[in-house]
C-alpha cells in the first residue's frame, strides 16, 4: 500500500536526504528545515510512496511507544527502506522486524547476557581486547588505518566472544554483513551475503546442539533442543547479533575518533580526565551527536492516531529520525555543539520503545573503554591526510568512514 | 513516592539499572527488571523518576505520595 499525499508532489522532498559538504557529522539540512516546520511531514521514498518523517524529539517517543505503531515488515504501508524482498531472503530478520507478543517471546531469550551485571562482568575481557590491539597499533607501521586495524577488530573480538563464534572467521562474516548493509548492493548481492551467513549460522548452531559451551549461541542451541525454537529462528537471530554487535560499535569507534580529532579542545579534556563520569557523558555525548544509525526508525500505524496537530492514518508508514531528534533544540540546548561535558543521556540514539537496542550496555562500555584508552595511550594519535579525503559511509544504513588513515 | 514495575512489557534494556542501581536490578536469567526499593529515600527520588521517564518500554510507574 502507498500513502498519498494531495500537496503538489514535486514539494515532497526525497528521503533519505543528502548531508551538506564539509559538515560530514552533521544531519542533512533539509532535515533539520523539516524539523522547524512541523513535528510530521512527508517525505519520498525509492518507491514513490510518501511516509510522514517524524522528527522532532517528543512526538517521536510518542509513537515509538505507542501500541498502534507496528515495526512489522509485513504490515501494509511499512516503509521499505529499498528493494529488498522483505527480510533479505524470504524470512524476517529476526525479531527487529516482529510485533509482540512475538517480538517479545524471542528477544527474552537473548536479553540476559546484555544485562548490566553480565556486561560489566566482561569489562577486564574488552580492556584486554583494546589493549592488545593498541599494543598492536604502537608496535606497527605509520600511518595504519584505524577502522581495519582497532575501530573493526575491537567489536568483532567482543562480540564472537559473546555469541560463541570463531574469530578466525572474521573475514568471511564481516565481508557478508558489509555487502547486506550497503544501501547501493543489488539485491542479489544482499541475498547471496544474508544467505551465507545465514547457513554458517545455521552449521554452528547444529554444531553447538552437539557441543555446548558457556555462549550465547549454545544458550540458543540449548532452546531449539529443547523445542522451543526452530534452528532457523536461532541462526537468523545469530546474523542479526552478529552484525549489529560489530557494524554499528566499530563504527562509532572511527567515527567517534575523527569528531574528537576534529574538536581538539574536547578531545584533551577527555585525555586529561580521569574521571569515569567524564568518560560515560562523553560517551553519551558522541552517541547523541552522531548518530550512526541515520536512515532512521521505520514503523506503520495500524490505527489512526492524532498527534501533533496531524492524523496518521492506518496503513500510513512513520520513519522516526532519531538522528533529527537528537538535535531538537528544546531536549538539547545548542544541539550543534559537541560538548562531552553535557548530560546527552536522553538522546534516542539507540532508539526508543520496546525495540530499544538490546546491545546498548554493551556498546557503552566498550566505546568507554575505547574512549578512555586509546587517546591516553596514543596522545598524539592524528590524521594522516585531509578530512576531504575521508571516504565517509553516506551509502550504508549505518554512517561513518570506510577507512581512517591515522599517524602518531 | 511508590514505585512499581510491569514485568510483561519490560524489554530489558537496563537504563533504569544505569541510572539508578540502587533501586533497579535486573532478573539473572533474563535480564527483566527487578525492583529492589519500592519506597526509595527522597535523594534518589529524581534519579527515579527520570529512570521512569527514559524507560522505552514504559514498564516503570511512579507515583507521588505525601
Amino acid at each position: 500500500m502507498t500513502s498519498t499525499v494531495e500537496t503538489n508532489p514535486a514539494e515532497v522532498p526525497d528521503f533519505p536526504m543528502t548531508r551538506a559538504a564539509g559538515c560530514p557529522f552533521d544531519p542533512p539540512p533539509a532535515a533539520r528545515a523539516k524539523q522547524e516546520e512541523a513535528a510530521l511531514t512527508r517525505v519520498r521514498l525509492w518507491d514513490g510512496s510518501t511516509p510522514w518523517l517524524v522528527t522532532r524529539y517528543a512526538e517521536q517517543r510518542a509513537l515509538l511507544s505507542d501500541p498502534r505503531v507496528s515495526a512489522d515488515i509485513d504490515t501494509p504501508g511499512y516503509p521499505s527502506p529499498s528493494p529488498l524482498p522483505k527480510g533479505g531472503g524470504g524470512s524476517r530478520i529476526s525479531f527487529i522486524l516482529m510485533d509482540d507478543p512475538e517480538h517479545n517471546r524471542l528477544r527474552r531469550m537473548v536479553t540476559a547476557p546484555f544485562s548490566m551485571r553480565r556486561v560489566g562482568a566482561m569489562r577486564p575481557a574488552i580492556q584486554k581486547i583494546v589493549d592488545d590491539l593498541i599494543d598492536g597499533l604502537l608496535a606497527g607501521p605509520r600511518p595504519v588505518d584505524l577502522v581495519d586495524a582497532f575501530a573493526l577488530p575491537v567489536p568483532s573480538l567482543v562480540i564472537c566472544e559473546l555469541l560463541g563464534v570463531p574469530y578466525g572467521d572474521h573475514d568471511f562474516f564481516q565481508d557478508n554483513s558489509k555487502v547486506i548493509i550497503r544501501r547501493d548492493a543489488t539485491i542479489e548481492e544482499r541475498m547471496a551475503g544474508h544467505q551465507a551467513l545465514t547457513g554458517y549460522l545455521d552449521r554452528l548452531v547444529a554444531d553447538k546442539e552437539a557441543h555446548p559451551a558457556d555462549d550465547l549461541l549454545s544458550g540458543l542451541a540449548a532452546r531449539v533442543t529443547a523445542g522451543e525454537l526452530t534452528r532457523a529462528e536461532a541462526a537468523q537471530m545469530g546474523v542479526l547479533l552478529l552484525i549489529a554487535g560489530h557494524e554499528t560499535t566499530a563504527n562509532m569507534i572511527a567515527l567517534g575518533t575523527l569528531a574528537l580529532l576534529e574538536h581538539p579542545d574536547q578531545l584533551a579534556l577527555l585525555r586529561e580526565s580521569d574521571d569515569p563520569a567524564l568518560v560515560a557523558s562523553a560517551t553519551e555525548e558522541l552517541l547523541r551527536y552522531l548518530n550512526i544509525t541515520h536512515n532512521g526508525r521505520r514503523r506503520v500505524a495500524v490505527e489512526d492516531i492524532e498527534i501533533a496537530g496531524e492524523v496518521v492514518r492506518a496503513g500510513e508508514g512513520l520513519i522516526l529520525a532519531n538522528d533529527i531528534a537528537n538535535r531538537d533544540t528544546s531536549v538539547f540546548p545548542d544541539p550543534d555543539r559537541l560538548d562531552i561535558t553535557r548530560d546527552a543521556h536522553r538522546h534516542v540514539a539507540f532508539g526508543f520503545g520496546v525495540h530499544q537496542c538490546l546491545g546498548q550496555q554493551l556498546a557503552r562500555l566498550e566505546l568507554q573503554i575505547v574512549y578512555s584508552t586509546l587517546y591516553r595511550r596514543i596522545p598524539t594519535l592524528a590524521l594522516a591526510g585531509d578530512l576531504a579525503d575521508i571516504p565517509f559511509k553516506h551509502d550504508g544504513s549505518v554512517y561513518g568512514v570506510y577507512e581512517l588513515p591515522v599517524t602518531w | 513516592m511508590k514505585i512499581s514495575v510491569d514485568e510483561d512489557r519490560c524489554c530489558g534494556a537496563g537504563t533504569c539499572v544505569l541510572l539508578a542501581p540502587d533501586v533497579f536490578d535486573q532478573r539473572e536469567d533474563d535480564g527483566i527488571v527487578v525492583l529492589l526499593d519500592a519506597s526509595p529515600a527522597a535523594g534518589l527520588h529524581a534519579t527515579v523518576r527520570e529512570a521512569a521517564n527514559v524507560c522505552p518500554a514504559a514498564a516503570i510507574t511512579v507515583a507521588e505520595t505525601a
